[in-house]
């Protein structure tokens, strides 16, 4: 790596809904400027993981670094930093935008702005961007560009006039975008000879090379062998590699103000890094840190329990390995009567919670249950003490208590017109406020108040439903507010599983309850004898539902000794059984426990 | 190693494939040929096959003989002599054997059971399937009532003991109508009985006029219904259950079923045959080719038609001891069950089913299924397997 005039870096970062083409986008430039061989681009270069490249999200940001040479004969530097493209990441978000100048806004033609796209585009103003829109799709019969253009200037109030068209799937206008990051956004400021001054833009676990951290280096220059300092944890490392990712990994000797790359530097766990962290030199500090550093709070939580008892070691095992990559999940240990040795874990959000389990299930192949998601009561006592609850297992006798205070959100929520009476209708009955309802088009953008835990329950599936897949939703934390709520328990045969209880709000909790109870009858299978299933606020019984007992369940006929047959049948059986929790007598099928905790009332 | 089996028993389960007709409810390895059968042909494979596992399991000594099918009785005979001449030479058969062949009803079979018992069978199992012609008709029989009649009398004045098989939980009927049946049906059986409900098997002509709705099968509460009368029926009738679907007066069990359910050996030979033999200490579950034919060919050219030949673990081992032995009004020795299978009944598990009444545990220590827990056999198996 030879010194490259800063006048010649554009650092930039791709804003977009899921699926509107922000990775074929990015895979077309790193092809066009020869990045990789075609027999080496795979779909989606940039998302490492499964999941990531499955579900179109991506968790960790990464870089590339493209050398462009442009129509005016100058080759250009660009580094794409590929963002986490999710509301639970928005603080991830915003730290991988302030290592660029500018955005590109991608919009499908055909779809117009999202909610998501939204929130993630003020973040990118929010940093000082300029911003390219670029309406990708334009080869689709469905693409309406003209009124996309429309729809941008009137929802984010900005230019679209000369919105760059595209086709990422076809390669139409990818030249266009290449001149239009060149030309259109600006070069990055830095002073080579000032003290090192560097942004932590992320970290993740390599197992070879160890934490690998991912910087924007503003101003000075850091260098293979220099002793860094984080001035978050106030930690010092020697750097041991500085490098770039071509996409590949390219070790270099140093990296100049205004590039982004990578440094090690023997640093065991991500833990130990703090996204938005700033990083100097240690010998010569510098002795203000870079705006925004705040570290990473959970604000979802659940219990993570095996199916198999057995597998309890292995889910410690895994949980730590996650932990290794990703310093906002926290788990602690947690015993359940109905489902045993488990863990207690903290999530930046719903989706975040999602992404850890299906990890745990695909990578480690686990088997998990896991309960009722919940969020962080505040409890004011009677005594005068306030305490946080996130279990409510961990619930103070309710004479104890004073007044419960639970978070709220401000929601905002993009959808077609057809479907805004049933998206008002869900909000509404999640205890919700509207506080703004305003028209893009035939598109309504709808803002609401929502408690938290009526969003944590269900409501993304729900919000789905309704719209049949075309509203889009965004949130973040407001503030914390009274409520009135109450303990609900479900009994299954006398007996309350407290894997199951939840704090509800009092209006809410018979039809919650009663659909609880409907879905654990339809799941559990019949037995020998009887089952109620009650839900129960202290002794009293809001909703009852009874599993009949079994009356005749025998195969007759055996076939010339044909025993295989049978025994395989039995094999079924045992593995069905092995899914289920044996509760007091009852056998407890794992989908009656997650069904049970995904009913909406 | 298998620990050893206190009582021993050892049966040969010969499988004839072939039938005039296929029943639409019957999934059983059974073929329609319309050019005739290499009788001869087929009874010299049948002796190779015999031959070739007897070498592998010999010093045997036969207990038990069953030929079943496929309508065993369309044989001639000389073949079924033929197949029991080829047993008798290569393992010893007990003197007092069991040796049963499954015989349709029909006039033109009954024809030949002098022959059979000729020929060394001394037990023959009548699939008489329904007292009820149009109930015969509906099942796909080809025999009427009274040809079934005049059949069971002719297989009592020629054999020494005798069964037959009666379908119950037949669509439309009510425990009422089965009961008179089944008083009936006792009136003509001296010692065995076999009761199996009606059962929807995949793959048969039933199977899709059920799935289609144009077959309707009786609900649960009926099917227990239906189930609580054969039991209370036979029991006061001097036939009680000794097996979930067979009765037979004390004494009068039959010997070769008692092999697969107390969990002894037997050989399977012939097309679709099953067996389990315990070589070199180890239990071998095994299998023969289903296709007469092509099992056929196999055997003329190796010696036999085993095309599946599994080792059991303990616990498949161990399953197979159960899900059989508590069919058995006998039950089973759970201390058997935990040398096959290495670990113990769960006493939780055993607990919970002693407290619902499904289960009892004797002064011999024996667990047994009681007359509340036979209906819901499955769930108790798999809770105890589990």
């Amino acid at each position: 790596m030879t010194a490259i005039p800063i006048t010649n870096i554009r650092n930039f970062a791709i804003v977009a809904h899921i699926d509107h083409g922000k990775s074929t986008l990015a895979d077309r430039l790193i092809q066009t400027t020869g990045g990789l061989q075609a027999r080496e681009m795979k779909e989606q270069v940039l998302d490492s993981m499964d999941i990531e490249r499955e579900r179109g999200i991506t968790i960790k940001a990464q870089t590339v670094r493209l050398t462009y040479p442009a129509k005016d004969g100058t080759t250009y530097i660009l580094n794409l930093i590929d963002t986490p493209g999710h509301v639970d990441f928005a603080y991830e978000v915003s730290r991988s935008l302030a290592a660029c100048e500018g955005s590109l806004l991608v919009v499908d033609a055909s779809q117009g702005v999202e909610a998501q796209t939204l929130a993630n585009v003020y973040h990118a103003l929010d940093a000082g961007h300029e911003i390219v829109p670029v309406l990708n799709k334009i080869d689709l019969p469905a693409a309406e560009p003209d009124q996309v253009k429309q729809q941008i200037e009137d929802v984010i109030g900005i230019d679209a006039s000369d919105a760059v068209m595209i086709s990422a799937k076809t390669g139409i206008g990818i030249d266009l975008v290449l001149e239009a990051i060149v030309h259109r956004l600006p070069p990055p400021i830095g002073d080579r000879s000032a003290s090192l001054k560097a942004l932590l833009v992320d970290s993740w676990y390599d197992v070879y090379l160890g934490v690998v951290v991912l910087v924007r280096v503003v101003d000075g220059v850091m260098k293979k062998g220099q002793r860094i300092r984080m001035m978050g944890t106030n930690a010092a490392y020697d750097v041991e590699r500085v490098g770039v990712f071509t996409p590949k990994m390219t070790t270099g000797d140093e990296l100049g103000p205004g590039e982004i790359g990578f440094i090690t530097a023997a640093i065991k766990e991500v833990a130990d890094t703090r996204v938005g962290d700033t990083i100097t030199d240690d010998r010569k500090p510098i002795t203000e840190m870079l705006p925004g550093f705040k570290p990473a709070i959970p604000v979802v939580f659940c219990g993570l329990f095996p199916v198999d008892a057995d597998d309890f070691e292995t889910l410690r095992a895994a949980m730590g390995k996650l932990r290794l990559n990703d310093a906002s999940f926290s788990f602690e240990m947690e015993t359940s009567a109905a489902l045993g040795f488990g863990f207690r874990c903290g999530f930046l959000g719903l989706l975040h919670l999602e992404i850890i389990q299906e990890r745990l299930s695909r990578e480690f192949d686990l088997n998990l249950i896991a309960t009722a998601p919940s969020v962080i009561y505040k409890m004011h006592l009677t005594d005068g003490a306030e305490i946080e609850i996130h279990n409510p297992i961990d619930m103070p006798d309710v004479v104890k208590i004073a007044e419960i205070h639970e978070p709220w959100i401000e929601a905002t929520i993009l959808t077609p017109d057809e479907y805004l009476g049933s998206v008002l209708k869900l909000c509404q009955d999640r205890r919700g406020t509207q506080k703004e309802l305003t028209y893009v088009g035939s598109r309504a953008m709808v803002k609401y108040n929502l408690p938290l835990n009526e969003v944590v329950f269900d409501f993304y599936d729900r919000l789905k439903s309704v719209s049949k897949g075309y509203a889009s939703f965004d949130y973040h934390l407001t503030d914390y507010k009274p409520a009135d709520l109450v303990k609900m328990q479900i009994l299954v045969n006398n007996e309350p599983v407290d894997a199951l209880s939840m704090l509800v709000h009092r209006t809410r909790a018979e039809g919650r309850g009663r659909a609880m109870v409907e879905k654990m009858k339809e799941l559990i299978p019949p037995h020998m004898f009887v089952i109620p299933i009650q839900a129960a606020i202290g002794g009293k019984i809001i909703a009852r539902e009874t599993v009949r007992a079994l009356r005749k369940d025998v195969t007759a006929k055996c076939y010339g000794g044909d025993i295989t047959r049978k025994r395989k049948l039995l094999e079924k059986q045992k593995e069905g059984k092995k899914k289920m929790r044996q509760f007091g007598k009852v056998d407890i099928p794992q989908e009656a426990f997650i069904a049970a905790l995904k009913v909406d009332s | 190693m298998i620990p050893a089996d206190p009582d021993k028993a050892f049966g040969v389960y010969v499988h004839w494939p072939f039938c005039l007709s296929k029943c639409p409810y019957c999934d059983f390895n059974s073929h329609v040929r319309h050019a005739a059968i290499d009788e001869e042909r087929f009874a010299r494979a049948f002796a190779r096959e015999i031959e070739t596992i007897a070498a592998r399991a010999p010093d045997r000594e036969v207990s038990s003989i069953f030929l079943g099918g496929g309508t065993p009785s369309l044989m001639q005979p000389k073949t079924v002599g033929a197949v029991l001449d080829a047993i008798g030479k290569h393992w010893r058969v007990a003197p007092d054997a069991e040796i049963t062949l499954e015989a349709n009803p029909t006039s033109v079979e009954a024809t030949r059971f002098r022959g059979y018992r000729a020929a060394g069978v001394n037990r023959v199992s009548l699939g008489v399937q329904a007292l009820d012609d149009a109930s015969l008709k509906a099942l796909g029989r080809l025999h009427t009532v009274q040809e079934a009649m005049d059949a069971v009398a002719i297989a009592r004045s020629v054999f020494d003991r005798y069964s037959f098989d009666l379908i119950y939980a037949r669509p439309d009927q009510t425990p009422a109508m089965w009961e008179a049946e089944l008083r009936q049906a006792i009136a003509q059986a001296a010692e065995h009985l076999s009761l199996y409900q009606l059962t929807i098997e995949a793959e048969t002509p039933f199977f899709a006029l059920h799935q289609a709705g144009k077959l309707k099968t009786p609900d649960e509460a009926t099917a227990r219904a239906l189930y609580d009368v054969t039991q209370d029926v036979c029991a006061e009738l001097g036939l009680p259950s000794y097996e979930i679907s067979n009765h037979a007066r004390l004494g009068a069990e039959c010997k070769h079923n008692l092999v697969y359910w107390r969990g002894q050996e037997y050989a399977g030979i012939g097309p679709g045959a099953h067996g389990r033999l315990d070589i070199d200490g180890r239990r071998h579950a095994i299998a023969t080719e289903k296709r007469p034919e092509t099992w056929l060919m196999r055997v003329e050219a190796t010696g036999h038609g085993v095309i599946v030949d599994d080792l059991l673990n303990s616990e498949e081992r161990a399953d197979e001891f159960l899900l059989m032995g508590l069919r058995l009004a006998e039950g089973i020795d759970p201390t058997r069950y935990q040398a096959l299978s290495g670990r113990a009944l769960d006493p939780g598990r055993i607990a919970v089913l002693r407290d619902e009444g499904a289960i009892v545990v004797d002064a011999n220590g024996r667990l047994r299924v009681t007359q509340a827990g036979f209906p819901v056999l499955d769930a108790v198996v798999a809770d105890l397997a589990a």
